[in-house]
């Protein structure tokens, strides 16, 4: 392992005299993954107390949602943080999931690389599996206590509780206790589950990039899932579920030819059982026919029958060129679970006090052989703030990503989109201004992070591209709600300028001719309705009124709170004024009052 | 619709019917669920037309109409509603109110708002002028009045609502002239005075009062406080037309002081729907004149600078065509802006205190010496 030398010379001996090859070779020895990760916690997640805390919750809540839902349970989650002193917590994360079965606990926690996730592709959360060992690893650095694990793996069987110590030299854990539960330990209230503790520093402070920021936006990804949150303070935070359906599973699908690298082909066709090149093309990837297969054989100059042992490094580099060359199908996007958009809609709806929401799932793309697809929330108005700069919030495989915005080809994306032209205001090379909360989530059997620590995905053109498209679609039905919105303000107060002086009228209308004021009140308010409908009526090209003038109406991607929308504090220009001169241009013309009146002397 | 005339009672059915006809107009409108309206004359320079062989100013036929489903005339129309009512109660009670009485008789919040029916007594006055020229009557007509303005005295008795008023012993203080002059509240007695002599502002009358003025010239002297009002204007109307009396003003040398005389003479642009019964094309102007800062050998402490505001007025007066066509007015104009400043009546007692009424007038009046 490379990473595992490179840490080895960095301690060098003391080359006063110079050492020999032999004594240099002495201290040279390999390290273990465990003991380089001590080192480098910053690559995962724990460069301080405060990302520490998250990232420990961050990894149990994701590898238990991981789990649920592979095993098609709709996920119960409770995370609690116990907090010991300033600097010390107690994370414990339970699902209702299948639980562990006793065999793997020590293999699950207590190493690092170990899982089921990273040898294949296929779309879930983890995907090195190296989180939530190293969060245990993390803890027994800081505190000396060891991951305390209690699993259940079915109503009828006693729930195991394991304490277990890593032993970061070796890369496995030690289990320095194992107590069987009694059967009704009424732990888990489904009877089945996982439970993890972990001791460790750390620092609870409310806000951007906190847990509770992490699970207010998992709750939005994920409105499949039940959260149950105790805070440091020992508040009780529920997050409701916002649907009953589970995502369906994702499948698991063969590389792409056109997304491995040479050294990966190369590594491929060392493990392969295949024996012929022909063989392991058509098996070990996906959409390579026996056509395809012979095509790429004959550009690289082998048959497909020649043997896959035979295949030397230049041949290997040839195939990989003409790879390049061959046209491939694209890689089948069925393999991608998109939250989709009716869920995004109820996770916003559920976690936004918003008044307009939308929603947009891009049809899939590939990128470097991996497909990927796009999906885009945003809210708009509410109670969201409307003097600040817009929220973006960003979700891979349905994970919030808190650290490196700025660094996130979605960041970047948002910066790109026109957003004047949906009528919210925006700053050259900054983001926009409004009461708005944009959602970017991608999904992919492979997220291409900028590092392991997975804060922010790497800018690939054709992602970056999804993402402006989507964007633009649900700028596009802001656009059309902003303008709606101004047009029900407007008609609002034109028909309260109308209602209000219509009892007065009346009035001295009945006062001066006997007719009843109620007969005259109730026909002017008549009038007053069909005028402002009138007004606010959209007119097609050939000026004919158009029906249904509103296209969010019936789209199903949008959901719209008028009650919020009441609510919301109003533009200063929409504020229905007594002195109103504004709309006289739509029914014809007459001098503001304060200007017509005349001084005059009597 | 013909101006009204007539006896008091047939007066106020006539307005009452008016009155009626409006509420009526608008009350089926709104049943018929249409959007209801009232037409009212425009009062402004394009709608005002000079009679030449008259010589008054007369209103053209341009109306505005007012509707209610407009956001910008609601409130507006709503107060023409609300105040043609209050009108109605007036005249059905046989009692008359001031401008400032009818703002506070109509004035209330509105149910469910906190918007009151009107802002402050200019927004009432405005649509009450609205009213009178929109039901083609007058304010006394609907039993307004407005507040008491402009002072009398000189060489004749009055009967005001039955007291005999001799305004040969009126003290220094005169006869507060009203508001409504008409000859169903006032009618004149015995007259010896030949002219009427009217002045711009009360300062200036005290001058030619305490002096006795009137009795030496044996005229009737009068002042409007500024802009005259309707009550001075339909006096002083009367004065000429009934007595027969030459009506000669002192004005201040200014574009203001100019614009008085053309009321008087012509009518107002405001209110030029009243100019047949108050317009006096015989009038004269006396002074002061541009020329007399020289001739009269002011000192430069009475000079007061013309400022933009006043050339742009000169310039728009010079341009009416009652003044285009008068050569001498045209020549007055143009030294006063040539001078580069403006003069009051009060000047001319730098002089001496008493050098307006025993030189200054007299000695115009004997050259009739005036500009017409």
């Amino acid at each position: 392992m490379e990473a595992a030398h490179e840490v080895a010379m960095t301690k060098p001996a003391p080359r006063r005299r110079g050492a020999t090859a032999e004594e240099l070779s002495a201290q040279q020895r390999e390290i273990s993954v465990s003991e380089f990760f001590a080192k480098n916690r910053h690559l995962l997640g724990f460069d301080n107390p405060r990302k520490a805390l998250l990232t420990a919750v961050k990894e149990a809540v994701d590898n238990a949602l991981d789990a649920c839902e592979e095993a098609g349970i709709l996920p119960d989650i409770r995370v609690e943080l116990l907090q010991r002193s300033e600097t010390r917590f107690k994370v414990t994360v339970r699902d209702n999931g299948p639980g562990i079965v006793r065999k793997q606990i020590e293999n699950v926690f207590g190493r690092l690389l170990y899982g089921s996730k990273f040898h294949r592709l296929k779309m879930s959360r983890g995907q090195q599996g190296i989180g939530i060992s190293a969060a245990g690893m993390y803890g027994l650095m800081t505190t000396g206590q060891p991951v305390l694990i209690i699993s259940k793996t079915h109503k009828k069987k006693p729930a195991v509780e394991i304490l277990l110590k890593m032993d970061t030299s070796k890369n496995r854990a030690d289990v320095v206790s194992e107590t069987e539960h009694p059967e009704d330990d009424g732990i888990f209230a489904d009877g089945h589950g996982t439970q993890v503790s972990i001791e460790m520093e750390g620092k609870y402070q409310q806000g951007r990039q906190s847990v509770d920021e992490y699970l207010d936006q998992t709750a939005i990804a994920n409105p499949h899932a039940r959260f149950t949150y105790i805070t440091p303070s020992n508040e009780t935070v529920e997050f409701k579920r916002g649907t009953n359906e589970l995502p369906p599973e994702a499948k698991e699908i063969l590389p792409h030819p056109k997304g491995i690298e040479l050294g990966t082909l190369i590594q491929m066709m060392e493990r392969t059982e295949r024996s012929q090149v022909g063989g392991f093309l058509q098996e070990e990837f996906s959409r390579i026919s026996p056509s395809v297969s012979r095509e790429i054989c004959e550009k690289s100059g082998i048959t497909p029958r020649t043997w896959v042992k035979q295949v030397g490094h230049a041949q290997a580099e040839a195939i990989y060129k003409a790879i390049q060359e061959v046209k491939i199908m694209a890689p089948a996007t069925d393999c991608l679970v998109p939250i989709g958009t009716k869920a995004l809609l109820s996770g916003l709806l559920k976690e936004v006090k918003a008044e307009f929401f939308t929603a947009c799932t891009r049809p899939a793309d590939v990128y470097r052989g991996n497909p990927f697809l796009i999906e885009v929330g945003l809210a708009f108005g509410g109670e969201l703030p409307k003097d600040e700069l817009i929220r973006v919030i960003r979700f891979a495989n349905r994970v919030p990503l808190l650290y490196q915005q700025s660094a996130c080809s979605s960041f970047k994306a948002v910066l790109e989109t026109t957003w004047k032209n949906y009528g919210i205001s925006q700053s050259r090379g900054s983001l926009p201004e409004g009461p708005i909360v944009v959602m970017v989530h991608m999904a992919s059997v492979w997220v291409p992070f900028t590092s392991e620590s997975k804060e922010a995905i790497a800018d690939y053109d054709e992602i970056r591209k999804e993402m402006k498209l989507a964007l633009q679609e649900v700028g596009r039905k802001l656009g059309i709600y902003m303008r709606r919105r101004q047009r029900m303000r407007n008609e609002g107060e034109r028909r309260s300028i109308f209602e209000r002086y219509i009892g007065e009228i009346s009035q001295a209308t009945e006062a001066i001719t006997g007719t009843s004021a109620k007969r005259i009140y109730d026909s002017l308010l008549k009038v007053a309705k069909k005028k402002t409908e009138e007004a606010d009526a959209v007119l097609d090209e050939e000026g004919r009124r158009v029906k249904d003038a509103d296209p969010l109406q019936s789209d199903e991607s949008v959901i719209i709170l008028p009650a919020r929308a009441a609510e919301a504090p109003d533009d200063a220009a929409a504020q229905p004024t007594r002195k109103s001169s504004g709309n006289a241009g739509l029914f014809g013309d007459e001098a503001a009052p304060s200007k017509a009146r005349r001084k005059r002397k009597s | 619709m013909a101006r009204t005339t007539g006896t008091a009672k047939g007066v106020r059915a006539e307005t009452l019917g008016k009155i009626n006809s409006l509420g009526a107009a608008v009350a089926k409108s709104a049943l018929a669920e249409s959007d209801p309206f009232v037409d009212v004359p425009m009062r402004t320079i394009t709608n005002t037309s000079y009679n030449e062989a008259r010589r008054l100013l007369q209103m053209g036929d341009a109306t505005l109409r007012r509707n209610l489903f407009n956001t910008a005339q609601a409130r507006k129309f709503m107060q023409t509603v609300l105040l043609s009512k209050g009108c109605k109660d007036l005249l059905e009670a046989g009692k008359t109110l001031s401008l400032r009485g009818m703002y506070y008789k109509s004035l209330h919040t509105i149910a469910g708002t906190n918007e009151k029916t009107f802002e402050d007594q200019e927004e009432s006055d405005g649509i009450l002028e609205d009213i009178e020229v929109a039901l083609a009557t007058l304010r006394e007509n609907l039993h307004l009045f407005a507040k008491k303005r402009g002072t009398m005295v000189g060489n004749i008795t009055i009967v005001d609502a039955g007291d005999t008023i001799d305004c040969r012993k009126m003290g220094t203080g005169g006869y507060a002239i009203p508001s409504i002059c008409e000859p169903s509240v006032i009618q004149f007695g015995k007259c010896e005075a030949k002219f009427v002599l009217h002045v711009e502002k009360d300062t200036v009358w005290s001058r030619f009062n305490e002096d006795r003025f009137w009795e030496k010239h044996n005229c009737i002297l009068t002042e409007g406080s500024g802009q005259p009002p309707r009550g001075v204007r339909r006096l002083l109307y009367r004065l000429n037309k009934e007595l027969g009396l030459p009506v000669i003003c002192l004005l201040d040398c200014d574009p203001w002081g100019h614009y008085i005389y053309s009321v008087i003479k012509q009518g107002s642009i405001n209110l030029a729907f009243e100019s047949e019964r108050m317009a006096i094309p015989e009038a004269k102007y006396l002074g002061i004149r541009a020329a007399d800062f020289e001739r009269c050998g002011l000192s430069n402490d009475v000079k007061i600078s013309l400022n933009d505001r006043d050339i742009e007025r000169a310039n728009q007066i010079a341009e009416y065509p009652w003044f285009a066509k008068k050569k001498p007015w045209q020549k007055e104009i143009q030294q006063m802006l040539r001078n580069g400043f403006k003069m009051e009546v009060e000047s001319l007692i730098t002089k001496d205190i008493s050098y307006v009424t025993e030189s200054y007038v007299p000695e115009r009046l004997k050259s009739k010496e005036w500009l017409d």
